[in-house]
């Protein structure tokens, strides 16, 4: 099996088109419309190739390389001065109404088609017609509209609509004055608007919130990073200048985010330089003075004088920071003084679906596993909300009823356009269970809706409809009934179905879930789990099995007042107010942090801790993979990890030196002691690892005005600064090569300066990184595992209480996650907040859309607007979750609702 | 809001076709057939009826050359600007219904009377010149014959 | 002579209803088609007939249909489409056959759709084709109410419902995959083939597109037979072809007349020749996305492959004539105008392309033309040539420019020369 591409023969590959096998061998081809996760729609005609009929043609004839599959025979030449000659009019065809505004467009300098025409080698204009304008459109607060600078490659609109099922923003017009935008000026809707950016190949969608701090790709300093506002683990390269983040961008990983991000993940990195953000210790010389700050030494001896007194020191662990950092803290204070910084039925479920990972047979599927399930049941989870890049993955699970299609009538998968002309309207099973409508709800085949219990019922019964020998629902309505038994039909008639549950949904919706899983892998079906843990590193946390936070704040009761070291956590969003008001009334605090909250507020004594664009650690994620972070720049002043304040804090302690120095010591440490967590070493290569004898540089080779850039300062460029940390250097000068994955700081090859080049970075187009992507897998489902179902009775139905609410948490994604909502152009996304009930209850209640309402429970009274959702059941209302105006409750909770004056 | 006429027009076609989507150039052409032209809120209304995106339905009335996004006139004159009319003295008669009769290519007269647009070949190449008058089709034109023509419509 | 296809229409213009057309021998086609023959018959007949498409391509007709899935577990429904789009500049058969005879189409439609066995037909008329339309309308009702079209055809257990569907109006409706876009309430964007529209076409299910005229013939290949059918036309091609003739010529009209009937023959007796003082310097054969065809080609007949061999492609068989005091290059602005114009935006070559073939036109028409333009309008007519765009659009449009440059070039280099246009006063 062999093809030929200017004469040179290379195995076929019947199921790939030309494109991206010569991409895939390295050949530069350019192209536009076609995309790696798009596929191909032969709209640009960027990409001809010149086909020959057989060794004897010597005519041939020009062809679509992304149309054309690499079928076994096929002769082709790259290199062909007609095809040549075609690609470079292509480009000249483009450049008939492209501005050549390049020196004030965002994407100068990282612009594909720049890259293409350089590549073509067309050079002068010929057409002396007069360009067309366009009016550009307010797109909200995450991208930039420049329609002047379109090519018409149609990806924006494949990319949002088609891949990502937004519905806002359309091709408009036609011949050369189609325009990409919406009906009118407004925010993109779609919680995956930012990738437009990426998929763009020219400045009509640009970053908004990198324009506000413009910086030039060859001018950023960049660091691997990982996304920290949820627990998938989505890698992100984080672009850096004047020691702040400006952007972040997708690094792919072919089993996570693969070229995708949410919004969330894309600009929540403004947390980082937010007026929350803490700069330097800060200390409260007296309990009624305020905090104020302080050198790092002052604050080093308050540290030590705080950490003598009192009954001893207690730590409170955060899920939102690194291994290193938890670990740390853990060896200071010992395990059985060290706390799970989370709710108390956060850490139940987490500590539950920890075991299910370590007993099930069922493995947890990678997003990219999720995307390739063919039937999907998501219990408990509005996964925009909680894991968004999940809910992109599960639509694309939707689409494999038309990969059918398309394979019923022999139709390469990479025929975008065909395979959804086969597949209308075809949709793989995918069924929502959810308390209140959600913005995936148009790719569901069904939608189950009810509080918690009411789905872990659902999902019991869906478990006992798979499989007779797994427990029972008493008192199921008939219609739900019917609700399982399809939902259980359409699960077990796919090959690879998916099971989604969360630690939102609680332990019984967690056991029936896995039940569900169970019953499948007994039906021989190659089966997954997906468990949504609601922080970037829940998992890790859990790994190093602190003691609930319940018996922190009792220690506190009990015995005198000890000292706390709260690590990167604001207690108040993880228990009554009340009680963490008693507990900070006793306890001396120290609160290490990079962001200012209400614990900061009561501290006595508070640590900057460096951020994810300033520090480095490792986080695991809620498919169990370790992954390494590494800071982008040099943390300023004395803002340094929380691992390593709290390695010098140790040290003070016991007047010894600390017992690491550097990020490499302190995972080695955490390794050796928890067997589990062994792999973690080798999430990234140590900071020993050299590449050709030299280090990773994080600057570009173009890295402009280091000599001039501290100049207001100090007019001698300093050397870089060293960084113990890692193998990356904070300079230009290093390995000029390609990095290992996870040490890959660009993407950038000769000839392709924009994100496109990722392609000369794997191994085959959309197929994995050279040398394998990063991270390492720390959990591992043994297929050999018992299978017994979990038992455990369903709960009680739900049942009204006349005059209160059963209120549910609702999250939403630019508004319940603590730090994204610190960003100035999240928070702007994230819209007034609602309580939402049903439209029956608001009429009962006398409310209409919009009514200010009071509600109370816990003790608690707060004030929102309503707003109705058909979704709800009667009965329960929903609130949005993580508001940090609104105070912590332990919902589900009973309430009351009371109409109150505008 | 859609008118009840303008709904149970919608509702007349909807069983010749598979679905919402395909309904939501014929819903257009209805609502244009109501009122002349289709206004911002008349699509969102349809979009909000049909259950259909409003940027779809834009995408679609943009793309098609019938449907109009801006006002018209009482009638609209579609002048064929093709090949075969135009050997045929197309240009003559354009200029006169320029000139004389004081419209404008693509405008609406001040009275509102008249909206004149270019169309593609309307199939009468054997009378040449032609327009299409509303649903009148005239041709072959001549510049002298304009006025009376035009004056058949008020 | 016989003229199956025009021998009911009237010249007062008027419509021929169903009794008129049922005694003239109307549905006695699709009577013997339902009647008596397997779809896979149907086929076949239409098959050995050798029709040919009348749409432009000329593809065979039976062929096509030997592509749609049959038998039980054939995807379901199925559809058939006429194509009456009709607006490719020049042609206006079409128009002519739905006004004057509408229950022919009707009755072809019927007859098509059996064959493959389709449970739904559309006829996708553009929408400036009011009358047409609305006679159509008022046909199906017709032949609905006398069992030829609806539930259980003529007691056969066979259905079909059809439908009139009125374009939106944009000339890129006419290529048939974009049709299927644009009933399916789409942007009419071209798709890509394959998959054909046999397999894979409207809502993704088989569908057939055939045009006006080419179904129109389907009732008498039925009623008389294939060898009946083949031998209407002059040079063994099958059938009849409606030919029209528009421009300067003394009577414009379409004609009915012998497939491969010759250049000659229609322009000068049935078109009656040029207008008074004035000579034919070309003729665009098919519509104006066929090659000019000059004098020395006057004696081609009139058929698929003498016109090919000519250098030009039968088309539709309507052909624009140009006369000598018209300027070549304007009209070739006037043609690429169109094109441009209606260019759906979905391809670089054509959406880009073709604007600019346009605005190299304007300035030599306008006396800004410069030498290295000629060259330009060169590598435009390779490089918007078939394969390389999308759709047919845009080499359509290059098929009169390229032929222009090659038989009016020193019209163009004068143009350049003068900087001005010789056929305007200056
Ligand atoms: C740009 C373009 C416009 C077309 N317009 C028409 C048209 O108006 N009517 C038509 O019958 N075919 C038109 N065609 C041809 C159709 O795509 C298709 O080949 C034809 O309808 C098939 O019918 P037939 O096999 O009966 O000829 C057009 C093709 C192209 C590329
Ligand atoms: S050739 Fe023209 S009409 Fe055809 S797909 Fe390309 S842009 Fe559209
Ligand atoms: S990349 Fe192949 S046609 Fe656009």
């Amino acid at each position: 099996m062999s093809l030929y591409i200017d004469r040179a023969e290379y195995p076929a590959q019947p199921d790939k088109n030309l494109l991206e096998v010569c991409l895939s061998l390295g050949l530069d081809l350019p192209y536009f419309c076609w995309h790696p996760a798009l596929g191909s729609v032969g709209a640009c005609r960027q990409c001809a190739v010149k086909q020959f009929k057989d060794e004897n043609d010597q005519r041939g004839r020009l062809v679509m390389a992304c149309m054309t599959p690499a079928a076994e025979g096929t002769r082709i030449s790259v290199d062909d001065p007609e095809a040549r000659a075609f690609r470079a009019q292509v480009i000249e065809w483009l450049m008939t109404n492209h501005p050549h505004d390049c020196p004030v467009c965002d994407e100068g300098g990282e612009c594909h088609l720049q890259d293409m025409t350089v590549m073509t080698g067309h050079t002068y204009r010929r057409c002396r017609a007069a360009k067309r304008t366009f009016r550009n459109q307010y797109l909200g607060p995450f991208v930039n509209h420049e329609m002047n600078r379109c090519i018409t490659c149609y990806r924006c609109v494949r990319f949002y609509r088609d891949y990502a099922g937004g519905d806002d923003l359309e091709a408009q017009a036609s011949r050369n004055r189609v325009y990409f935008g919406r009906a009118a000026d407004g925010t993109l809707e779609s919680e995956f608007s930012g990738n437009l950016v990426e998929v763009c190949p020219t400045g009509v969608f640009t970053d908004a919130t990198l324009k506000q701090h413009y910086t030039r790709k060859w001018d950023l300093q960049n660091g691997p990073s990982l996304c920290p506002h949820c627990a998938l683990g989505c890698n992100t390269l984080i672009g850096e200048r004047y020691g702040e983040p400006r952007r972040v961008l997708n690094r792919y990983h072919h089993d996570i985010n693969g070229y995708f991000l949410c919004d969330r993940g894309r600009y929540g990195y403004g947390f980082m330089t937010a007026p929350s953000r803490l700069s330097a210790p800060l200390l409260r010389p007296a309990a009624d003075a305020s905090l104020h700050p302080a050198a790092a030494d002052e604050a080093l001896a308050a540290a030590a004088a705080l950490l003598r007194e009192g009954a001893g020191i207690i730590g409170i662990g955060s899920p939102r920071a690194s291994l290193e950092a938890n670990f740390a803290l853990r060896r200071l204070v010992g395990p059985e003084r060290f706390f799970a910084g989370v709710g108390e039925a956060e850490g139940r479920a987490t500590a539950l679906i920890l075991d299910l990972m370590r007993q099930l047979p069922v493995p947890v599927a990678t997003l990219r596993q999720a995307e390739d399930s063919d039937a999907a049941l998501v219990l408990g989870e509005d996964v925009l909300a909680t894991a968004p890049r999940l809910g992109l993955a599960l639509r694309q699970s939707t689409r494999h009823a038309a990969l059918a299609a398309a394979d019923r009538l022999n139709l390469p998968h990479w025929d975008a356009a065909a395979v959804q002309v086969a597949g209308r309207d075809q949709r793989s099973p995918l069924i929502l269970a959810t308390c209140a409508s959600t913005r995936l709800d148009d790719a569901a085949s069904a939608t189950v809706h009810g509080p918690s219990d009411e789905i872990a019922r659902f999902a019991a019964a869906v478990a006992h409809a798979l499989d007779g020998s797994a427990p029972e629902v008493a008192g199921l309505d008939e219609a739900r009934r019917q609700l399982a038994q399809a939902a259980a039909a359409a699960l077990s008639s796919a090959q690879r179905p998916l099971v989604v549950a969360g630690a939102r949904g609680g332990e019984a919706l967690i056991r029936a879930a896995a039940n569900i899983a169970l019953a499948l892998h007994r039906r021989g079906r190659a089966t997954r789990l997906v468990w949504v843990l609601p922080e970037c590193n829940s998992l890790g946390l859990a790994l190093l099995a602190p003691r609930p936070l319940a018996e922190a704040l009792a220690a506190a009761e009990a015995a005198g007042a000890p000292t706390a070291i709260v690590l990167e956590n604001d207690l108040y969003r993880r228990a009554p107010h009340r009680a963490i008001d008693a507990f900070l009334a006793k306890a001396r605090v120290a609160v290490i942090d990079h962001t200012r909250h209400a614990t900061v507020e009561a501290a006595q004594l508070v640590l900057p801790a460096a951020a994810f664009a300033d520090g480095s650690g490792t986080l695991v994620s809620s498919e169990g993979r370790a992954q390494r972070y590494l800071r982008a720049y040099p943390a300023a002043g004395d803002i340094t990890d929380g691992w390593r304040w709290l390695g010098r804090l140790g040290a003070l302690a016991d007047g010894r030196a600390p017992d690491w120095q550097s990020l490499d010591e302190v995972t080695r440490a955490c390794a050796a002691e928890f067997p589990t967590l062994a792999g973690i070493v080798d999430a990234a290569p140590s900071a020993a690892f050299r590449a050709g004898g030299r280090k990773i540089p994080r600057q570009p080779p173009r890295y402009s005005g280091r000599t001039a850039m501290r100049a207001d300062r100090q007019i001698h460029e300093p050397p870089p600064p060293a960084d113990p940390d890692s193998a990356l250097a904070f300079s230009m000068e290093g390995h000029p090569g390609q990095a290992p994955a996870a040490l890959l700081t660009w993407y950038r090859v000769p000839g392709w300066n924009s994100v496109q080049a990722v392609n000369k970075f794997q191994q085959e187009v959309g197929g994995e990184l050279r040398g394998g992507d990063p991270g390492v897998r720390l959990l591992q489902a043994d297929s050999a595992a018992a299978a017994g179902f979990l038992a455990g009775d369903a709960p009680e139905p739900f049942a009204r209480r006349p005059g209160e609410w059963l209120l549910l948490p609702h999250d939403l994604i630019f508004c319940s996650e603590e730090l994204s909502l610190l960003a100035p152009a999240v928070a702007q996304r994230a819209g007034p907040a609602r309580l939402l009930l049903h439209p029956g209850d608001l009429q009962e209640l006398g409310l209409a859309d919009g009514d200010p309402a009071q509600v109370e429970a816990g003790g608690e009274t707060m004030h929102l607007r309503v707003q109705p959702d058909p979704a709800l059941a009667p009965g329960t209302a929903a609130l949005p979750a993580g508001l940090p105006r609104l105070p912590w409750l332990d919902l589900p909770a009973w309430g009351s609702i009371r109409r109150v004056r505008g | 809001m859609l008118s009840p006429e303008e709904i149970r027009a919608i509702e007349e076609e909807a069983p010749r076709y598979r679905d919402r989507q395909a309904l939501g150039i014929e819903a257009l052409k209805i609502v244009q057939r109501h009122r002349g032209w289709i206004p911002d809120e008349a699509l969102a209304a349809v979009a909000d009826y049909l259950g259909l995106p409003r940027e779809h339905l834009e995408g679609v009335a943009t793309f098609y050359n019938l449907l109009f996004r801006k006002p018209v006139g009482r009638h609209i004159i579609r002048l064929c600007d093709s090949v075969s009319c135009w050997l045929t003295g197309q240009e003559t008669v354009c200029r006169a219904l320029c000139g004389e009769h004081g419209l404008t290519m693509g405008g609406t007269t001040a009275d509102g009377r008249f909206t004149l647009v270019t169309v593609p070949c309307l199939g009468a190449c054997d009378r040449g010149p032609v327009m299409l008058v509303d649903e009148d089709l005239v041709g072959p034109l001549q510049p002298e014959s304009l006025g009376p023509i035009l004056g058949r419509y008020e | 002579m016989e003229r199956p296809l025009t021998q009911n229409i009237r010249p007062d213009g008027q419509t021929v209803d169903i009794a008129a057309y049922e005694q003239a021998g109307g549905y006695l086609g699709l009577r013997q088609a339902i009647g008596s023959l397997a779809p896979a018959e149907v086929t076949r007949i239409v098959t050995d007939s050798g029709l040919r498409g009348r749409g432009g391509a000329g593809f065979p007709t039976g062929s096509k249909w030997s592509f749609v899935p049959m038998g039980d577990d054939a995807p379901r429904p199925k559809y058939l489409v006429a194509n009456a789009d009709e607006m490719e500049p020049g042609t206006f058969k079409d128009r002519l056959l739905m006004e004057g005879d509408p229950h022919q189409l009707i009755e072809g439609m019927a007859i098509a759709a059996y064959a493959i066995q389709a449970e739904v037909a559309y006829v996708f008329v553009r929408g400036e084709y009011v009358l047409p339309a609305r006679r159509l309308q008022q046909a199906i009702a017709e032949a609905e109410g006398r069992g030829y079209l609806g539930n259980n055809i003529l007691g056969s257990g066979y259905s079909l419902a059809l439908h009139v569907h009125t374009s939106a109006g944009r000339y890129i409706c006419g290529e048939e995959t974009a049709l299927l876009n644009a009933l399916e309430g789409r942007r009419a964007i071209p798709r890509a083939k394959p998959p054909f529209p046999q397999a894979s076409g409207l809502w993704g299910q088989p569908t057939v597109v055939n045009n006006v005229e080419t179904l129109c013939n389907l009732p008498h290949i039925l009623a008389r037979g294939a060898d009946w059918f083949k031998s209407l036309s002059r040079t063994g091609v099958s059938g009849t072809k409606i030919y029209g003739a528009s421009g300067r010529v003394m009577r414009p009209g379409a004609w009915e007349l012998p497939m491969g009937t010759s250049l000659r023959e229609i322009l000068e007796e049935h078109a009656g020749g040029m207008r008074g003082g004035l000579r034919l310097r070309g003729v665009l054969p098919g519509g104006a996305s066929t090659d000019f065809l000059v004098e020395e080609h006057l004696d081609t007949p009139m058929d698929f492959e003498a016109v090919a061999a000519a250098g030009s492609r039968l088309g539709t068989g309507t052909m624009i004539v140009l006369d000598d005091r018209t300027c070549p290059v304007a009209m070739l602005r006037n043609l690429e105008h169109f094109f441009a114009q209606e260019s759906c935006g979905w391809c670089t070559p054509c959406r880009d392309g073709l604007p600019w073939v346009e605005s190299i036109l304007d300035d030599i028409e306008e006396g800004r033309g410069r030498p290295e333009d000629l060259d330009l309008l060169d590598l435009h007519t390779h490089l918007l040539g078939p394969g390389k765009t999308f759709c047919a659009h845009a080499p359509g449009a290059m098929e009169p420019l390229q032929s222009a440059l090659k038989y009016f070039r020193e019209d163009f280099e004068r143009h350049i020369r003068d900087h001005r246009c010789p056929w305007r006063a200056s």
